[in-house]
């Protein structure tokens, strides 16, 4: 690894402070991510602020029924808290399709938020990736390309994001509140990640010397139908191929309010709001389902090897949808699909 | 296409001092000075001579560095040492106590749940957390929350069961 100088945040302010002051400093919390980066040489930070010890840990309840969830908390203590067991299981069972047990112990929720994809050419700094190294071309386009986006891909980059958690915060339309020099500001999060267009450099539309502070959940949970459904190469422990989010409110069999997002297909967490629209005040039914997906897949476009991705995408996009309404969630731990 | 090679700053980079920090190493209280770039792992390993914790990866793909922090199983490859200063580590070498072999260490040989041995120390870690957690009920449940240990041998089966024992569940 290169070497780099460590310093400790004192609290945000300082923390905000000490990353206006370096342009080339970055923030630290569980490092699952970044110290990976640092020993594969994509990312030379010349000093780390170590933010892990700030006071941005607790789950509390907001005054308008929702919650607001420390940048800090650990992802597992996320995914096990009673509140999110109880009112978001959603978004507890997304953070349990993600990484290992070890590492969910370690990775913050606002780390989880600001993961690097995992491209194998942005890994490879033997290679021209434009994400890694803006200008230089991207080797995915006509290269190994399997586990690349079908939607809202550029000339300059066709990466996905790589996050469980942060599809099914897209779905439940969470808040990302930030702090920075100019003080503080939130995100709906479907403005939080970008699509890469000519700046695949940049994830997300966060400021450079701005800190997550917080991820805020609405008061609506979607506890009765939802469902995480991930497709991937083994049963545990590895990335999407393709990752739906369901979730419905429904009046007897008549969707009354449908979201869905998906992982693994795109730059971002994908969410359509054309299809979300058409499902409402539809019936329930395998066709309805069908449509929706129809409509989310209509601009999907697949390269020399993640074509199949797109048919996947579909069937999931039923299946999740048809799990969601029939209020049988997909277990993280029994792995067969129902 | 000729790549070219930025540093993220154009200034050569002073080495930095080392830093002192304090752990609590299964049980004692062990101070040491480590570069700021030295993982948890490489500090147990190379400063503190507990070679029992396994670097295999050093990814955080495999799970052989997995050590107990704070009563947390994490991949000490990918944690910083300065970022631990004054946390409490448990690895392989803390968990017999006089001469008597922790209940996971022996369901291990009881269950032949190794061949090499190499992840061994990390899967028993691993372990360790999994029960303390409290997560895992059945034999599925174990597969998947011990899905960040990877055995090459495929002792998967054994390993399973070995936990189930010391669980008070064969």
């Amino acid at each position: 690894m290169i070497n780099f100088e460590y310093a400790r945040a004192s609290d945000v302010a300082d923390a905000v402070r000490r990353i206006a002051a370096d342009p080339a400093a970055k923030f630290i919390a569980g490092g699952t991510n970044l110290i990976d980066l640092m020993k594969e040489d994509v990312e030379r930070p010349s000093r780390l602020i170590d933010i892990s010890r700030l006071p941005l840990k607790t789950v509390e309840e907001t005054a308008g029924g929702g919650l607001r969830i420390g940048a800090l908390v650990p992802n597992s203590d996320l995914a096990y808290h009673p509140l999110i067991a109880q009112r978001y299981p959603l978004l507890g069972s997304a953070i349990l399709a993600g990484a290992s047990q070890q590492l969910r112990n370690m990775a913050s929720t606002g780390g989880n938020l600001l993961q690097r994809t995992r491209c194998a050419y942005f890994y490879d700094t033997a290679t021209p990736c434009n994400k890694r190294e803006p200008g230089s071309g991207c080797s995915a386009r006509n290269g190994l390309n399997r586990m690349h986006a079908i939607l809202g891909f550029s000339e300059s980059c066709i990466a996905t994001h790589p996050s469980d958690m942060c599809v099914a915060l897209a779905a439940l339309d969470a808040k990302v509140h930030v702090a920075g020099p100019a003080g503080e500001r939130a995100f709906a999060f479907a403005d939080f990640h970008r699509l890469p267009g000519t700046t695949p450099q940049r994830d997300t539309n966060l400021h450079p010397d701005e800190i997550v502070t917080a991820v805020e959940l609405p008061a609506q949970g979607f506890a009765k139908n939802y469902t995480y459904l991930k497709i991937r190469d083994r049963l545990s422990y590895a990335f999407a191929l393709v990752s739906v989010a369901a979730a419905l409110e429904l009046d007897g069999d008549t969707i009354k309010q449908a979201r869905l997002a998906l992982g693994g297909v795109a730059h971002k967490p994908w969410r359509d709001a054309g299809a979300e629209a058409a499902l409402r005040g539809q019936a329930a039914t395998a066709a309805t389902f069908a449509q929706a997906a129809d409509l989310v897949l209509r601009d999907a476009k697949g390269f020399a090897h993640n074509a199949f991705k797109i048919e996947l995408a579909r069937k999931v996009i039923v299946r999740a949808l048809t799990q969601a309404a029939r209020g049988t969630p997909q277990s993280q731990s029994y792995k067969k699909i129902r | 296409m000729a790549l070219t090679r930025k540093r993220a700053t154009e200034q050569p980079i002073q080495v930095p001092e080392k830093i002192a920090l304090s752990l609590t190493v299964n049980g004692v209280v062990r101070q040491l000075k480590v570069a700021p770039w030295t993982t948890l792992l490489d500090a147990l390993r190379d400063h503190l001579a507990l070679t029992g914790t396994k670097k295999g990866c050093d990814h955080g793909q495999c799970g052989a560095c997995t050590v107990l922090v704070d009563g947390r199983r994490i991949n000490s490859c990918l944690t910083l040492a300065v970022m631990k200063d004054g946390a409490k580590v448990t690895t392989i070498e803390g968990l017999a106590t006089d001469g008597v072999l922790h209940p996971l260490q022996q369901a291990f040989i009881d269950h032949d749940a190794f061949q090499c041995g190499y992840c061994t120390p990390g899967q028993i870690c691993s372990a360790l957390g999994l029960i303390a957690e409290g997560k895992a009920k059945t034999a599925d449940e174990i597969r998947e929350l011990m899905s960040g240990n990877i055995c090459r041998c495929g002792a998967y089966p054994n390993i399973v069961a070995a936990i189930l024992q010391a669980m008070g569940r064969s």
